[in-house]
């Protein structure tokens, strides 16, 4: 049996701008289990990110209990938080978030420069591994600006898993990039929970989100629909399908 | 991080944005240069002082009228404060630690003769007085002792006076009137320059003692007394041989105060020294303001960053940064850049340095002590102001900063 990864009791969120309070997450109850693929749905505003956030530990709630890995986030210091978003979680964002002037291999080794515990005994040499193990092997001293959106994409998803997390988290990883790019990514991301991680992301197109293994569905902050996809997509197939309409198209 | 890569990381960073550093530098450049620059001339400016002091001849006692406790040099308090020629006689009678003494009586005159008239100092000294400054005469003779007693009046000329009252005529012979009592030039001292205490030593006249009593200061005070020990080693001796005379002359009672004081040139030095210590002092501090000042700008640059970097910082927070990573990462910036505007500055100061010694008459003494401690005060302004940005930059919250646009 495999075990319980993320566990959220009642999660609530509220956001306080002057005298006014907006409820972002009105009691969130959800369970995944390790090894799972989860794609979080939902139209705009309806809580997401704010639970992604929370999920991450870059976020508190205003109350209720998430337990990760059966510990409660709640007890831990500010320390303690830095160090699961360091190699417990990898995070990836929709506008990648990458630093600037800098390339992609120092951009890939950042996290386990901040490793307290060394794990990693070459971090340069891990870099490269995962940048390769993303298709990147040839752009590692490209900086962000010279590289596309779906190239700088696959940087931040390698430096989410430099530090081997079991978990990823991705708040509309595919939200800036094309449609051929985008099942790119979800191919990379199918190919990685096939290795074992633990994958949650957020998108709101349902073709995408029928690469998960699981759809979530959030409307004003609460969880609405929870279902298993019996037959996911599979990137690959789905790539050959969209080449041969384009070819069709041109033709 | 490992402190390695925290210096790495903070260089490159700096060297991003490389007019901005440089910019910001400046501030710390300029004020490290500044200090070393002004307590450097404030050290040259001593040690030329403690120079032209010991020119004035290491022999060389100075007694003036006044308790000393009142301030050292009190003239014309009391009448009882007042030396007289009696005073310049028991010395010169009784004192053998002494080989010669001069009254000094000293008063401002019109001088007219030659080609016109100047205003200049008159000093009414004994034939020994020479001896007593290491003073030479270019030509002519001095007067004697023959011309103190009889009152002649006779003058020796400063090479300043003799420049403005005979420019191209010798004036050995000549009669000069020095406030319309004519005085019949017999010497000219040779040119000595600017002395310590900013006294002309070539812009003056000397006449015997008795002749300047007499016909021009209308007294018989004199302002004090010269005098120079037999040898260097006996200056102690002498001072306290001088200070017996001086009381038993005085007739002062055993549990009197003297009504005198005298100075030798090691207390000269030290009352010199004390006043060019006070100026360097004041010129570091202005300097020190100036690197102050160059903190502040550290201080500006970093907090703008900071703002201009939130989401770096976001970015960093959220793979795993603690906030201690964030603090060291600016903490070592703001010290790098301070560090790095110090040591330019310390070049600076030595390239100003050199230009003063070698192109103008302000020497500069740069001496290790005040280069290595405005070296460490360049790296104290890192930490002190770059310690505020850093703190704000390191209590973001991720996501706060990852959302910054
Ligand atoms: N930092 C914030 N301050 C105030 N309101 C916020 C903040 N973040 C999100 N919200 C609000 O919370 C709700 C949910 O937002 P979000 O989680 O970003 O939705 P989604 O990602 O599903 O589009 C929205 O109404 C949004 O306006
Ligand atoms: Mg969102």
């Amino acid at each position: 049996m495999s075990k319980v990864i993320i566990e959220t009791k009642q999660l609530v969120k509220s956001y306080t701008i002057g005298d006014m309070e907006v409820r972002a997450l009105k009691g969130v109850n959800l369970q995944i289990q390790e090894g799972e693929f989860v794609a979080i749905m939902g139209a705009s505003g309806s809580g997401k990110s704010t639970f992604m956030n929370i999920i991450g530990c870059l976020d508190k709630p205003t109350s209720g209990e998430y337990l990760l890995d059966g510990v409660l986030t709640s007890k831990l210091d500010k320390n303690q938080y830095a160090e699961i978003r360091n190699h417990k979680i990898g995070f990836v964002f929709q506008g990648f978030n990458l630093l600037s002037r800098t390339t992609a291999l120092e951009n890939v080794e950042l996290p386990l420069m901040y490793d307290r515990h060394r794990r990693i005994s070459d971090p340069k040499q891990k870099a490269v591994e995962v940048l390769q193990r993303v298709g990147l092997g040839d752009r590692m001293d490209h900086v962000p600006n010279q590289l596309s959106g779906g190239q700088q994409q696959r940087v931040a998803i390698a430096r989410a898993l430099v530090n081997e997390p079991s978990l990823i988290l991705a708040d509309e990883p595919t939200g800036n990039l094309d449609s051929h790019t985008s099942i790119d990514v979800f191919g990379l991301f199918q190919k990685l929970n096939s290795e074992g991680i633990t994958i949650v992301l957020v998108t709101h197109e349902r073709d995408y989100a029928n690469f998960a293994k699981r759809i979530v569905e959030l409307r004003d902050g609460k969880i609405i629909r929870d279902q298993m996809i019996e037959r996911p997509l599979i990137a690959e197939e789905e790539m050959k399908k969209l080449v041969k309409l384009e070819v069709e198209y041109e033709a | 991080m490992k402190l390695k890569s925290i210096i790495i990381a903070a260089v490159k960073s700096i060297m991003k944005s490389r007019m901005r550093s440089l910019l910001t530098a400046l501030g710390i450049i300029i004020g490290v240069a500044a200090v070393i620059v002004m307590v450097s001339i404030g050290e040259g400016a001593q040690r030329q002082v403690e120079q032209q002091i010991a020119s004035l001849g290491s022999n060389l006692l100075i007694i003036f009228p006044g308790a000393s406790n009142s301030g050292g040099v009190n003239r014309g308090a009391g009448s009882s404060n007042h030396f007289t020629l009696d005073d310049v006689t028991a010395i010169k009678d009784q004192a053998v630690y002494v080989k010669a003494v001069s009254p000094v009586v000293r008063t401002g005159a019109q001088v007219i003769g030659g080609v016109g008239n100047w205003n200049t100092q008159i000093y009414g000294v004994s034939p020994q007085y020479l001896e007593i400054r290491s003073w030479v005469l270019q030509t002519g003779e001095f007067f004697t002792d023959k011309d103190v007693v009889a009152r002649t009046k006779v003058c020796i000329i400063g090479s300043e006076v003799k420049k403005n009252l005979f420019p191209n005529s010798d004036p050995i012979g000549e009669l000069i009137r020095i406030r319309s009592v004519p005085f019949k030039v017999i010497g000219v001292l040779v040119e000595k320059g600017q002395s310590a205490m900013g006294a002309n030593n070539d812009d003056l006249i000397l006449a015997p003692s008795s002749s300047v009593l007499d016909r021009l200061s209308g007294g018989r005070h004199i302002n004090f007394i010269q005098a120079s020990a037999v040898t260097l080693a006996q200056i102690g001796q002498a001072q306290i041989e001088l200070s017996g005379i001086m009381r038993a002359a005085h007739r002062l009672n055993a549990g009197e105060d003297d009504d005198f004081t005298i100075r030798n040139q090691a207390d000269l030095t030290e009352a010199a020294t004390a006043t060019s210590k006070v100026l360097t002092l004041l010129l570091g501090s202005v300097a020190g303001v100036s690197l102050f000042v160059g903190g502040i700008g550290i201080m500006n640059i970093m907090l703008v960053s900071v703002t201009e970097r939130t989401r770096e910082i976001g970015i960093r927070l959220s793979i795993g940064a603690r906030a201690s990573d964030i603090l060291v990462q600016f903490l070592t910036e703001s010290i790098i850049l301070s560090l790095a505007g110090g040591l330019i500055g310390i070049f600076l100061a030595f390239g100003i340095g050199l230009i003063l010694n070698n192109y103008t008459s302000q020497p500069a003494v740069i001496q290790p002590g005040i280069v290595f401690i405005s070296f460490l005060f360049s790296g104290a302004v890192g930490v002190f102001f770059g310690f505020y940005p850093a703190r704000k930059a390191a209590n973001l919250n991720p996501i706060d900063a990852l959302r910054y646009e």
